[in-house]
């Protein structure tokens, strides 16, 4: 294996794990939150249950993502130096901010965990929130720094170097706000999913029903919701990464040629050879009105970008498809589960409806992955859109694949662990909660 | 500006050297601790650093970030010479916070997995700091060969000779010893203290031999150690202040007396063998085998960057600085 391609295969799959922990560790905490609220208030130990039982989630899920946020920090630099040597100083205000918010989220959940019967119960349920907090500012400035690689700012670029260098423009460059939004209402709508789908599966299987039945309300309530919000935020992005990006926004669409009244392309084959999508559904100027609010205004294709700037066309469309075509299905999963709780409710005990939810467990996961995808795969060849290549920030040290391997052990190991530790959790419920 | 973004960076390393390295000792603690009383050491180890210890790693991120952002050039380098010890010191972080979350999570506890998870910890606790060791002797000591020819020579040699190897094994001995002393304060019977006080007392007979070895190693690959240390009067000072702590320390605890005294010592102690090194070497933070170096004070970022990281550092400590104290605080007062 090419070390170019062991390097950015090994990076790829370290943030493909990390942002499933860490997503999780972010909005867990908020849950848990709502639900330690609804016991203090209701002082209905059910919620205390659920509270406390959730809680193990966040810690095992905070201490993977903790460890695995560590080893990105550190694998910017072991396999991309160039990279860091130029970027560090300009998109590094968000990681610095990151740090302290990451920090604050440690402390804050030493209290909540060790905190049961020792601290004031309000100051207890505080630190809770808190964690919910940091976690999400510590995503959302992550994010920010990544949305610098999309469109960077805060900095001049002349003859090779990099002058002027202004880290809080930096900070909020142009793509930060829709960038941070989309991934966070992704967090929520991924995990609210996850979480649903796990208690939808117990009460299917008539465990603990209304320890379930709580839990999944919780979270559903969230997933529904954010799953709902998705598309409008996907569209404020798309026509983002239209201005800023055409070569990506080109590739997710499988676009080839310029052209007035530009089709959106559903699905299909894209060939890069022929410059043509086959077996694809194409909804003639559905792409221009999406892009630029009418249907006839030309959308630039990848016609307009030299092939050696061009992103690789096929798995970026494929990713593009499989994010918003799963998106679009949870959205209306969650249309559907409002419906039931305002109008129908009766479909709450209908076995159909409890195995939609068990379905579509993982369905968020996937599309944020996708996502991921789309905007990583999207960028290249450039690793700092339009100044750096990927291929020139790479490290000279030789055998990154084997080291890719490495990665690759541990992270299918430590999921296969935390998976297995989940499911003893689960499996215990009955036997820690129901008292 | 620039002053302030090394202190930070100094501080956020001691106190990772001080907080994470008594963690680490922690483990080290109960590798070196006999079956029968390991389940009673685990148990006071986990009260004692249970709800801060997540805390405690953080100030190696803080490290890190501070690196990058501030000294780009630095940590690139350091990146692609020590590739491989911080590779290891990156599994090792791993398989112990893993390791220490999920054996207090699994819901069912079970011997053989506890066990697992026992090794997983102990193992890596070792591990762990040994490697930081490393990479601290290899980067301050001229190892490091941008101009080698082989893939050993740059890659391997830079971090795998007797110095670095033995400032990796003395930190192992100094986080033993540091775990050792906290958890003096943490035992409630009499055996336990009494056990706990032994292997203290080990752990400093270690780090005493582990000294010797690095002074030894320095004197075969050339690396002028003594001179650096003893060479001004700054060095000598701070030796003798660490010794005198040492003495004080040791009569403190034969005397059976104060118990937050001890710790404060230790961790003094701990510090003035870190400002020893630190302040000998400073401003350099790499030496390369030529003799040419990186140094904090000229290899830095923009004048922007600086000011907006030391800004940033400020108004976070603010944050977390009382946050911090108020948790040690509270989980001290509890546990009473």
């Amino acid at each position: 294996m090419d070390d170019f391609i062991a390097a950015r295969s090994q990076m790829a799959l370290s943030l493909g794990f990390h942002i499933i922990y860490s997503c999780i560790g972010m909005v867990m905490p908020v849950f848990m939150a709502i639900s330690h609220y609804k016991w203090i208030k209701t002082k209905d130990p059910i919620y205390k249950n659920i509270t406390i039982a959730w809680s193990k989630g966040v810690a095992i899920f905070f201490a993977t993502g903790a460890v695995s946020g560590t080893m990105l920090s550190f694998e910017l630099g072991l396999l991309w130096p160039t990279f860091m040597k130029h970027a560090g100083p300009i998109f590094g205000m968000p990681f610095s901010l990151e740090g302290t918010a990451f920090f604050i989220e440690a402390i804050a959940l030493g209290f909540f965990l060790y905190g049961w019967n020792k601290l004031n119960t309000w100051f207890h349920w505080v630190t809770g929130v808190v964690v919910g907090v940091s976690g999400i500012a510590s995503g959302i400035l992550v994010v920010s720094a990544n949305a610098w690689m999309n469109s960077p700012s805060g900095f001049d670029y002349v003859d090779g170097k990099y002058t002027n260098i202004d880290p809080v423009k930096a900070m909020f460059n142009a793509a930060w706000f829709s960038e941070s939004l989309h991934m966070t209402i992704a967090a929520f709508s991924a995990t609210g999913f996850a979480v649903a789908g796990i208690h939808a599966l117990m009460i299917y299987r008539k465990r603990n029903i209304q320890f379930h039945t709580k839990s999944f309300k919780i979270a559903i309530i969230f997933g529904a919701t954010a799953a709902i919000l998705q598309p409008l935020s996907g569209d404020i992005s798309a026509k983002d990464a239209a201005k800023r990006q055409p070569a990506k926004l080109a590739a997710m669409e499988a676009y080839f040629h310029t052209q007035e009244y530009a089709p959106l392309v559903i699905g299909g084959i894209p060939d890069t050879a022929t410059k043509k999508v086959n077996y694809g559904l194409e909804i003639p100027g559905l792409l221009s009105f999406l892009v630029h609010d009418n249907f006839k205004t030309p959308v630039n294709g990848l016609d307009k970008i030299p092939v050696k700037d061009q992103p690789p066309v096929a798995i970026t469309h494929y990713a593009f498809q499989i994010m918003v075509g799963i998106g679009t299905l949870m959205m209306f999963i969650g249309i559907i589960y409002f419906i039931a709780l305002f109008k129908k409710k009766s479909w709450f005990n209908k076995a159909w409806f409890l195995k939609l939810f068990i379905v579509a467990t993982p369905a968020g996961f996937i599309a944020l992955e996708a996502g991921w995808t789309v905007t990583e795969v999207g960028r290249q060849p450039w690793i700092i859109q339009g100044v750096m290549r990927t291929s020139e920030a790479v490290t000279k040290m030789p055998g990154i694949q084997y080291t890719f391997y490495l990665f690759t052990f541990i992270y299918f190991t430590l999921s296969v662990f935390v998976i297995f530790l989940l499911k003893r959790q689960i499996q215990m419920v009955p036997e820690l909660y129901d008292r | 500006m620039l002053y302030v973004v090394i202190l930070f960076l100094f501080a956020a390393i001691t106190l990772y050297f001080l907080l994470g390295g008594a963690d680490f000792g922690a483990g080290i603690i109960e590798l070196f601790t006999s079956t029968d009383n390991k389940h009673r050491t685990r148990k006071t180890m986990y009260q004692a650093i249970g709800p801060i210890w997540e805390a405690n790693h953080m100030w190696l991120i803080i490290t890190v970030v501070v690196l990058f952002v501030g000294f780009p050039v630095i940590y690139s380098e350091m990146c692609t010479y020590l590739h491989i010890p911080l590779l290891i010191l990156l599994l090792g972080i791993i398989a112990r916070g893993t390791a220490f979350t999920f054996r207090n999570y699994d819901a069912i506890k079970d011997e053989n997995t506890q066990n697992f998870y026992n090794h997983m910890f102990v193992y890596s606790s070792f591990v762990t700091p040994l490697f930081l060791g490393i990479i601290a002797g290899s980067a301050l000591s001229g190892q490091i060969d941008p101009t080698a020819k082989t893939f050993a020579g740059a890659y391997i040699f830079s971090w795998f000779n007797w110095f670095s190897v033995s400032v990796g094994f003395f930190t192992v001995a100094l986080c033993g010893f540091l775990a050792a002393i906290y958890i003096v304060g943490e035992s409630k019977e009499i055996a336990d203290t009494k056990r706990y006080i032994k292997k203290a007392k080990i752990m400093n007979v270690a780090a005493v031999i582990c000294g010797a070895l690095v002074f030894t190693a320095a004197y075969f690959e050339n690396v002028h150690l003594a001179n650096w240390i003893f060479g001004n009067k700054i060095g000598v000072t701070v030796v003798v202040l660490a010794t005198l702590s040492l003495v004080w320390l040791w009569m403190i605890i034969s005397a059976q007396k104060n118990r937050q005294w001890i710790r404060l010592l230790a961790a003094f102690q701990v510090s003035m063998i870190l400002i020893a090194v630190g302040h000998t070497r400073f401003p350099r933070f790499i030496i390369f085998k030529d003799g040419s170096s990186m140094s904090l004070l000229t290899d830095h970022a923009s004048g922007k960057t600086i000011d907006d990281l030391a800004i940033g550092l400020m108004v976070g400590s603010l944050f977390i600085l009382p946050a911090l104290g108020y948790l040690y605080y509270s989980f001290q007062k509890k546990e009473r």
